[in-house]
């Protein structure tokens, strides 16, 4: 096994206070991480559904792209609607390549003179790659990577965050700005992945570990680990990429047809178009949807779907326990015509054939702040 | 009443020819909250090092090996309604099951308790 302290292992400007709190450092896509603090996963889990949380997630890579073409350059490899997105606004979607599978998932934010991106930790470089060989008419990519990135999540992240910033408080969700909090230049995004509002806060490396303490110091907020953050992302019925979607799946399969707007519909014009226009026209084979075990033995990654005759129709791409719902919860994908709420499957976990149900996402409802 | 520990954290508390067997402290404080415990059905042939039971927690699912060759004469039925008890009381209300042994001196392989202390502190350092 790895060793998380290794030297091999990059260091988030967060680690000196990771290890002050108690965190368990793991190694996680290059990174020594934290996976939990003496809290412990369920505790952690429940408090950022009650109160806040705070995450680090600065292994993520930021980057920034400039130039005049940009939004067009940029529909060339993500199937949202770009053009559409206005100054100060952000949404979710994806790399997909020429076979219509997903790359890598990401934020996009239009800051304006640029364009915002948050990309994943494991294939930030992949992406990086990706984008400078197809970016051209002039467009730069910069890389942000003297910046940290911390989340806040919970119903009480907006209170505790607008005693430092009073302007956070009426930001909508999927909405940003450059805020200064306690008097440090951030970028501020109303957003997350925990289901729960919140924002994702974008800060000099040198002044992450003084914001990050202030936080912590407000009564409502813990430090929150990888753990509880995998929780509350499959309660949300987020996807993770790597599990839930990657490059054997497409938006389609991935029931993230949203992602794909009415213009881009149309016109297409981004890498693996073909494939995904005819599988929204005409239906994908499969579909990811949310997998309730009954009982209480949570069914992880891997465990093989059968239908009511023993048949395998599929297979559960995170699965676990849900400390909210106090239950175990999974998502994964089926064969399309088992896709539907209600849908009676078996699961075979350790051998044994256990009874489950095909259900709608989330398991814990949404609580973005619409405004 | 004498008990014995192996070096895959379970702890046995031996009465006669019967074991009670369950996880040790340490064993419950590294896998952290316990939502789910699967136990051997009675009247099981268990074998030493072999696949007794399965604890998950939150993130993962760990197997638990018998420590001893036996048949399984109890399960703890409590465990479906509370597996927190694993994490409140591992060496006590949260005991696995019983297992009748095959072959008493197997138990000559297994830790006193002192032994067991002395080996955690090793991985610890």
């Amino acid at each position: 096994m790895a060793d998380p302290n290794a030297e091999n292992l990059l260091k988030t400007a967060l680690y000196d206070l990771h290890v002050e709190l108690g965190a368990k450092m793991v190694p996680f896509a290059g990174y020594a991480m934290p996976v939990q603090y003496p809290l412990g996963v369920k505790g952690e889990h429940l408090h950022t559904r009650a109160k806040a949380g705070l995450f680090d997630v600065s292994h993520m890579g930021q980057v920034r792209l400039i130039g005049e073409h940009r939004v067009a350059e940029l529909e060339k490899l993500v199937p949202g609607d770009i053009a559409l997105l206005k100054p100060g606004r952000t949404r979710y979607s994806a790399f997909t390549n020429d076979d219509g599978t997903i790359l890598d998932d990401l934020m996009i934010t239009n800051a304006g003179e640029s364009l915002f991106l948050v990309i994943n930790a494991a294939c930030k470089d992949d992406d990086i790659v990706h984008m400078r060989a197809n970016l051209d008419n002039g467009v730069e990519l910069l890389e942000l990577t003297d910046r940290s990135l911390m989340a806040l999540q919970g119903p009480e992240a907006a209170n505790v965050l607008a005693r430092f910033a009073p302007e956070v408080a009426t930001m909508k969700f999927m909405s940003f700005g450059e805020i200064d909090i306690a008097g440090i230049p951030c970028f501020v995004t109303r957003s997350g992945y925990t289901g729960e509002d919140g924002y994702e806060i974008s800060v000099p490396d040198s002044d992450a570990d003084k914001l990050a303490r202030l936080l912590l110091a407000e009564d409502e907020v813990e430090a929150i680990g990888l753990g509880a953050r995998d929780s509350l992302r499959l309660e949300a019925g987020l996807c993770l990429y790597g599990n839930d979607i990657d490059t054997t799946t497409t938006p389609v399969e991935g029931d993230l047809n949203w992602i794909i707007n009415k213009r881009r519909r149309e016109e297409g014009g981004f890498l693996g178009a073909d494939i995904i226009l005819d599988q929204l026209a005409n239906g994908a084979d499969r579909k990811r949807v949310g997998i309730k075990p009954e009982g209480k033995a949570p069914a992880r990654e891997h465990t093989a779907v059968l239908d009511q005759d023993g048949n395998e129709i599929g297979e559960i791409t995170s699965g676990g326990f849900g400390p909210t719902v106090d239950a175990p919860i999974a998502m994964g994908y089926v064969a399309i015509e088992f896709a539907q709420p209600g849908t009676k499957v078996d699961l075979m976990v350790r051998g044994k054939a256990r009874p489950a149900e095909i259900v709608a996402l989330p398991f814990a409802p949404h609580r973005y702040f619409r405004g | 009443m004498a008990k014995k520990f192996s070096k895959e954290h379970e702890w046995l508390e031996i009465d006669g020819d019967v074991a009670t067997v369950g996880i040790t402290d340490h064993a419950q404080q590294a896998l952290g909250d316990i939502v789910y415990v699967e136990l051997p059905e009675i009247g099981k042939k268990l074998s030493k090092d072999g696949d007794a039971a399965v604890v998950e927690s939150v993130k993962a699912a760990s197997d638990v090996y018998a420590p001893v060759d036996g048949e399984v004469v109890e399960a703890n039925e409590e465990l479906d309604a509370n597996p927190a008890l694993v994490n409140e009381s591992p060496e006590n209300d949260g005991w696995f099951f019983k297992i009748k042994l095959s072959d008493a001196s197997q138990l000559d392989d297994l830790m006193d308790e002192a032994g067991y202390k002395a080996f955690v502190e090793g991985l610890e350092d």
